[in-house]
């Protein structure tokens, strides 16, 4: 990372981040799996799915959000069109150059067409490893879209089971559901500390804090969530006179870590945002007694964010989880980031926009693709933006 | 009846427009639907909007609505060329420039009066019935329109074809949404009962108009082939795709369109273009995508003027895929909307779209795969050049891929297409002379 660092014990929590960050040969999930022979290694998209399955089957969930802006794709470009949006063509090419050769399974969730389509791309090019298109219900009744959802669980759940040559149990499903909770927990403990205190946990190393989720078991995860929590709190940093915004529109392809960054140096502080939203999809907390699929479906269906990607069929609680997100972390203003060619995220930027101009919330819009390199006009875009917010927002 | 007919079109006085009888039949219906849509606000008719994947037709007859495709409309904004003031429209109004342009060029279209091909207002529909089948957008499109037409939107959620098969739980999921969601909602906007037998009537008469129409599309299988399944075979989709399947009407136009294909296939002709008959047939392609509205018949001279005809394509199966056995079954009304909608053919799978293509280019003996990749549709456009790849490589037969888009002017480039056309001609040709000379 080119930030220097201090020794401290958040700057060590952060450099182990980034370490991972940084390494697009995945060697922390290779070492897990090599530990013990039956280990077995599954990967996932954006946005969501349980991992709690995927790790009650005693196998690591691996996030796959694309190559970043270090990788060099050669191959994936080969496979798409120059308007289709990055992420699918750096995923191909972790594929096809063999950085995902331990992986003994990928899950593409229903998010959009690209990614869709991509899980057919995977079963015809790779056809070793086990590949799913995991569908969600777009209904949200527990009858309806709940009985849907359940079944698919309960045949992925099957599919696991196969795999590792045992069924999983419902009680391996609860041990299970308990330790993400708890993940979930510090996922939020810690956006929570970011919005009162952003000066004190800074964009850049909360987002490589809870990335290094993606890679690692869930136990070390939350371990060291609490480190950079406690070494945060501990650590006194001086506060800026920047702006509070909420960034959106980066739940899949993921921005250069160097976007993020200037954000801050441009002076606004990111209090919320909606990067890597599987770490907490489910809002609240899964209940562990009962049946667990029946339980993760009914978090699923009634605690789960909003994004793009899910249908909203209440038209007045259409952007409303935006306008909440402001006003729970005191933001100013809103800051629409979407990756080139998303089509979720695009579609759906105007009805977010009227819904914040109708509340009287400044926003700005720009697009970015994971590598892309030039960031002056990002940091004017964002800098002027700020600038409006300090000067103009009292007067209203 | 098989005489092709004359026409002078109003954007082109000095060239004749050639069309088949099928073809001015399927105009009139096309023209008395937009009339009896427009004529809505008089006649009290209700009005249903929703997509052609997944359209479901024989359903929304059940409760008197009048069926309104915001894509079809699309579709005639291109062709009439106002679709390019349309998406600016839209852009100027905050829609980015790298999504749909179906979607644009409806938004411009409202914000510009919202006006139907016969030049009358359309009306606003009284619900939105937002059947999410194949295609992300069509769930951010009909949320688009909710916040303008603030009218009732159902949605009857398709699940994907991952796996390449259709799954019980995906059956009944279905089925469930629409007993418990979709139809009382319909009967509560159109305040008329359902009646399962009248679905059952509808459903039967749907299955007798696409018996005709496969008869029609394989009929591409004879050399010469009597037509064209992607040009010409758009104006053959057009009633069952929209506001006919279900209906008397369907029934006399696909029995009429046999007929006169027939005919054609007795004496040995091609296809009727623009410009009159084809000529000899020199290659018969297969193509993938959806076509160029903006520029239809110019992008179709590029082949006929070639001897190249188009034997089958895949976007004349996105409104339902017929040609592989599935007809709808009045003995299960609601299970066969589900598969039917299940079935389409952007709702399946890559691997089983790649079995489709090359199916298509072995059975109908084709010379190759043509992909027309559109710019603003992700649904079809991720996974093509993999596709064109696996195709080839189990074909044998050599592919080529040109780029354009739906509705969007700007992204029409005619001499780069033409230029790529010509070299795969070409190497069609030397493949033959390849194939005569090792034989």
């Amino acid at each position: 990372m080119a930030t220097p660092l201090n020794h401290s014990a958040t700057a060590d929590v952060v450099m182990r981040a980034n370490a991972l960050f940084e390494d697009l040969s995945f060697t922390s999930a290779r070492e897990w799996k090599a530990a013990k022979s039956d280990r077995k290694v599954i990967g996932y998209m954006p946005i969501y799915v349980p991992r709690e399955i995927i790790h009650a089957a005693g196998m690591l969930p691996l996030g796959i959000v694309g190559g970043g802006d270090q990788l060099e794709v050669i191959h994936g470009d080969a496979y798409y069109q120059s308007y289709i949006c990055r992420i699918p063509r750096s995923t191909i090419e972790l594929g096809v150059s063999g950085r995902l050769d331990f992986v003994d399974g990928m899950l593409f969730p229903s998010i959009c067409d690209v990614i869709r389509n991509l899980s057919g791309m995977w079963k015809l090019m790779f056809p070793r490893v086990y590949s799913r298109y995991f569908d969600v219900p777009q209904n949200y009744r527990d009858d309806i879209g709940g009985n849907f959802y359940i079944n698919e669980l309960a045949e992925f759940r099957h599919d696991l089971g196969e795999l590792r040559g045992k069924p999983i149990t419902d009680d391996e499903l609860r041990h299970s559901i308990a330790v993400y909770n708890e993940n979930r927990r510090l996922v939020c403990d810690l956006y929570a500390f970011r919005a009162e205190r952003p000066w004190q946990a800074p964009a850049a190393e909360v987002y490589l804090v809870v990335r290094a989720g993606l890679v690692l078991p869930v136990e070390e995860h939350s371990r060291m969530l609490r480190d950079y929590l406690a070494a945060a709190r501990a650590e006194e940093r001086p506060m800026r006179d920047n702006c509070r915004i909420v960034l959106t529109g980066m739940f899949c392809e993921q921005p250069p870590l160097n976007l993020i960054k200037s954000l801050e140096l441009s002076g606004c502080y990111v209090v919320d945002d909606d990067l890597l939203l599987v770490t907490r999809w489910l809002t609240g907390g899964v209940e562990i007694e009962g049946d667990p699929l029946q339980n993760l479906s009914f978090a699923f269906l009634h605690h789960s964010e909003s994004t793009a990607a899910k249908y909203e069929p209440n038209q007045k609680e259409k952007g409303q989880h935006l306008v909440r997100a402001v006003k729970r972390t005191a933001a100013e203003g809103v800051i629409f980031a979407a990756p080139s060619f998303c089509d979720p995220a695009l579609l759906e930027r105007p009805m977010l926009q009227r819904v914040l101009k109708q509340a009287g919330i400044p926003y700005i819009a720009f697009k970015y693709a994971e590598n892309s390199g030039q960031m002056q006009p990002i940091r004017e875009q964002a800098g002027t933006f700020a600038d409006s917010i300090k000067l103009w927002s009292g007067a209203a | 009846m098989t005489t092709p007919t004359k026409f002078v079109t109003s954007r082109a006085p000095a060239k004749e427009v050639i069309k088949d009888a099928s073809m001015v039949k399927q105009k009139e219906m096309m023209a008395a639907h937009y009339d009896r849509l427009t004529s809505a606000p008089e006649t009290g008719d209700k009005v249903a909007a929703t997509f052609v994947p997944g359209n479901l037709n024989e359903l929304i007859m059940c409760f008197d609505l009048l069926n309104n495709l915001p894509e079809v409309n699309a579709i005639q904004n291109g062709l009439r060329r106002v679709s390019g003031s349309y998406v600016l429209e839209a852009e100027k109004i905050g829609h980015s420039e790298d999504v749909c342009t179906y979607v644009k060029s409806d938004i411009g279209m409202m914000a510009k009066g919202n006006i139907a091909p016969n030049g009358r207002k359309f009306p606003d529909p009284d619900v939105l019935l937002l059947s999410y089948t194949g295609c992300f957008t069509f769930m951010k499109w009909f949320e688009l329109l909710r916040e303008q037409y603030k009218c009732e939107t159902i949605m009857l959620h398709t699940p994907y074809m991952g796996d390449g098969k259709i799954t019980k739980n995906m059956i009944e999921y279905m089925v469930k949404q629409l007993k418990d969601e979709v139809i009382p909602a319909l009967e509560r906007v159109s305040e008329v009962k359902f009646d399962i037998d009248r679905l059952r009537e509808y459903l039967k008469k749907s299955a007798k108009a696409e018996d005709d129409l496969v008869r029609v599309l394989q009929s591409a299988k004879a050399k010469p082939s009597p037509i064209d399944a992607y040009f010409g075979g758009i104006y053959y989709i057009g009633p069952i795709f929209g506001a006919f399947r279900g209906t008397q009407d369907a029934i006399d136009y696909y029995r009429f369109l046999r007929e006169e294909v027939e005919d054609r296939l007795a004496k040995g002709q091609g296809p009727v273009t623009p410009d009159g008959d084809m000529g000899k047939e020199k290659y018969r392609l297969v193509v993938e995508g959806p076509p160029n509205y903006t520029s239809f018949r110019q992008f179709w001279k590029m082949f006929y003027d070639e001897g190249a005809v188009v034997v089958a394509s895949s976007y004349t199966k996105v409104g339902g895929v017929y040609d592989f056995g599935f007809r709808h079954d009045p003995d299960k009304p609601l299970e066969t909307l589900a598969e039917y909608c299940l079935g389409v053919y952007t709702n399946r799978n890559l691997p089983m779209r790649i079995d489709m293509l090359v199916n298509y280019v072995n059975e109908y003996e084709a010379d190759g795969l043509l992909i027309n990749s559109i710019k603003s549709c992700n649904s079809f456009s991720a996974g093509q050049l993999l596709m064109m790849r696996e195709v080839e490589k189990r074909t044998g037969k050599p592919a080529a891929f040109v780029e354009s888009d739906l509705v969007d002017p700007r992204y029409f480039s005619a001499a780069n297409i033409k230029n790529r056309l010509e070299s795969y001609f070409q190497m069609i040709d030397q493949k033959r002379a390849g194939a005569d000379a090792a034989a």
